[in-house]
């Protein structure tokens, strides 16, 4: 969203209106009972005592979750570095017109519709040595990849059915993005005999953004919430290599419990993907204004 | 120059197109495949090639309905999030109001709760209003992340047609909805397709919220898939076959859409 100069117009809230109810419906009961579950110590339905911030005491000196919480920022940090740049390229190479367009368009959506648990299963077969094409080759190639034994293996191989799973997301939104640029811009570019690299970095690029920042923002917190692809593929494991926030907080939540604690570390969590969201959100329009500053 | 620029394009293209299908392949060489084949030995091709996994979801109801389940509330959730979101974007990406940026932020704050403990009150809420099991309470579930999704997308791109268009058309006389109808939405037909797409996507493939607000009625197939994994071992054949089947109804989607995605900008009137 951008600040310029727009006209002051308050009726226009009636247009977001239905909006706001039907989000609110969802969000703010739920929320509020998370916020009520987090300063009690439910022993049963009926018997509650207020424990009022114990329980985000005892969250924040959870040695476990610090290192949950720093593998997963890796985590979702070698996602962004991944996904969105390749995403940019595969939107750039992916034909704009005819029947090849729509092929490369269907082909490219297709690892986004498969559910999340089977994403995880089929990894978990196509990775395996003995019976799977991925660790079948690799092992051809003589490489020693095992990725329940080997906590890098594992790792990497999350890493890889991420982008393998996710990157069409990116892809996607850039194309729908590059094809709404005016051909106008193209010719002027030619014109001017601007350059392959030019026209992405002067006219793809910052047409680009509104979309690149929406993918940037999904991609962060979807990752930093991944729970069902990971535990399906290793189970957190080997040892605890890749266990992320949630699936811990899931265990603490199911496993053993205890609803009180777990409504604390859900807040706290989604504290810090609020944090971090909103640190990238204003990063990349300050990044956005002074472009345009600079082109005035 | 050009030719060597456009040949490494196209190898990348193929490479990234061969990353993306051959789990894929692999999931559907599965699914043809009987589950002692799977898990004894590497094969390219099944040996003895079966449709008994395919056989079994389409005669079984209690997985083919999950099929229907899924795509009556993915469509109920699609067309309220566009319907909703469509006037909502338009209104932050033309005016500015009393709390327009807070409002923008928070919509897209409701993605990013990790669901493990707000299953229950999610639960509970949805006892208390009476929409348990039902299609429709799935669907307004699913609109607290679409919802923003739709909003979000459609803002960007509408924020990127000059407002000029806006008011040579007020200037020509049309009305509101005419305008928006007739001139506003084909401009903006590639973030159209690109929203109702993802709306579709995510409401098709989410399960913990699905899975916890239904039982017999409105269980989707996310949930039935489940099933696949029991006491006695997984049941690779049959997850591999319903996996395929899954896809088929969000590739006819995007093969709908692929126009309005492809040709945003260019096919509009400018």
């Amino acid at each position: 969203m951008n600040a310029t100069n727009k006209p002051i117009n308050q009726k226009a809230w009636w247009l977001v209106l239905p909006v706001l109810i039907c989000v609110a419906f969802s969000a703010i009961v739920p929320l509020m009972t998370v916020v009520n579950y987090s300063v009690q110590d439910i022993i049963s339905p009926d018997r509650r005592v207020f424990v009022g911030t114990e329980w985000f005491a005892s969250v924040m000196r959870d040695d476990e979750l610090h290192q949950a919480l720093w593998r997963q920022l890796g985590f979702s940090l070698s996602v962004l570095l991944v996904e969105i740049p390749l995403g940019i390229c595969l939107a750039l190479s992916m034909p704009a017109k005819g029947w090849k367009s729509s092929a490369v368009l269907v082909v490219v959506a297709l690892s986004l519709l498969i559910p999340w648990n089977v994403v995880g299963t089929i990894w978990q077969i196509y990775g395996r040595a003995d019976i799977g094409l991925l660790g079948h080759a690799l092992q051809k190639l003589g490489v020693d990849y095992n990725y329940t034994g080997s906590a890098a293996d594992a790792w990497l191989t999350v890493l890889v059915m991420d982008v393998w799973h996710w990157t069409p997301l990116v892809a996607l939104l850039c194309f729908a993005g590059l094809r709404s640029i005016p051909d106008a811009y193209y010719q002027a570019a030619r014109i001017d005999g601007a350059s392959k690299f030019a026209v992405f970095r002067y006219i793809q690029l910052p047409k680009m953004r509104g979309v690149l920042m929406i993918a940037v923002l999904l991609r962060f917190m979807d990752s930093f919430m991944i729970y069902t692809e990971p535990f399906v593929l290793t189970g957190g494991g080997p040892g605890n290599a890749t266990t992320f926030l949630s699936q811990y907080l899931t265990q603490k939540a199911v496993g053993q419990f205890d609803l009180g604690p777990a409504a604390a570390f859900s807040l706290i969590y989604f504290l810090i993907i609020l944090l971090f969201c909103f640190v990238l959100y204003n990063w990349m329009q300050r990044v956005g204004t002074q472009e345009v500053e600079k082109e005035q | 120059m050009n030719e060597t620029r456009f040949r490494k394009r196209s190898i990348f293209l193929v490479l990234y197109i061969l990353f993306a299908l051959l789990p894929i392949y692999w999931m559907v060489n599965m699914s043809f495949k009987t589950n002692e084949e799977i898990v004894s030995s590497f094969s390219f091709f099944p040996h003895e090639l079966t449709w008994a996994n395919y056989a079994r979801i389409f005669t079984d109801e209690s997985w083919y309905s999950g099929y229907i389940n899924s795509l009556i509330y993915v469509a109920i959730n699609t067309v309220i999030s566009l319907t909703v979101a469509l006037p909502a974007a338009y209104a932050f990406s033309r005016y500015s109001f009393l709390g327009d940026k807070h409002v923008f932020f928070w919509l897209l704050t409701n993605r990013m709760t990790p669901p493990a403990v707000f299953l229950l009150p999610f639960f509970q809420l949805y006892s208390t209003v009476g929409l348990m099991d039902t299609h429709l309470g799935v669907a307004l579930a699913h609109l607290l992340f679409n919802v923003p999704l739709a909003v979000w997308i459609l803002e960007g791109f509408m924020s990127g047609i000059p407002r000029e268009i806006d008011e040579t058309a007020y200037i020509d006389g049309y009305s509101f909805p005419k305008f928006f109808v007739r001139i506003f939405l084909p401009l903006i037909k590639a973030g159209v397709g690109v929203a109702a797409f993802f709306c579709f996507m995510f409401s098709w493939v989410e399960l913990l919220l699905a899975r916890t607000l239904t039982s017999v009625n409105a269980k989707p197939i996310v949930a039935t898939m489940t099933r696949t994994v029991s006491a006695s071992g997984m049941d690779w054949a049959t997850l591999a076959a319903a996996g395929v089947l899954t896809i088929v109804p969000g590739a006819i989607v995007i093969w709908f859409v692929r126009h309005y995605i492809a040709k945003g900008f260019a096919m509009g009137r400018v």
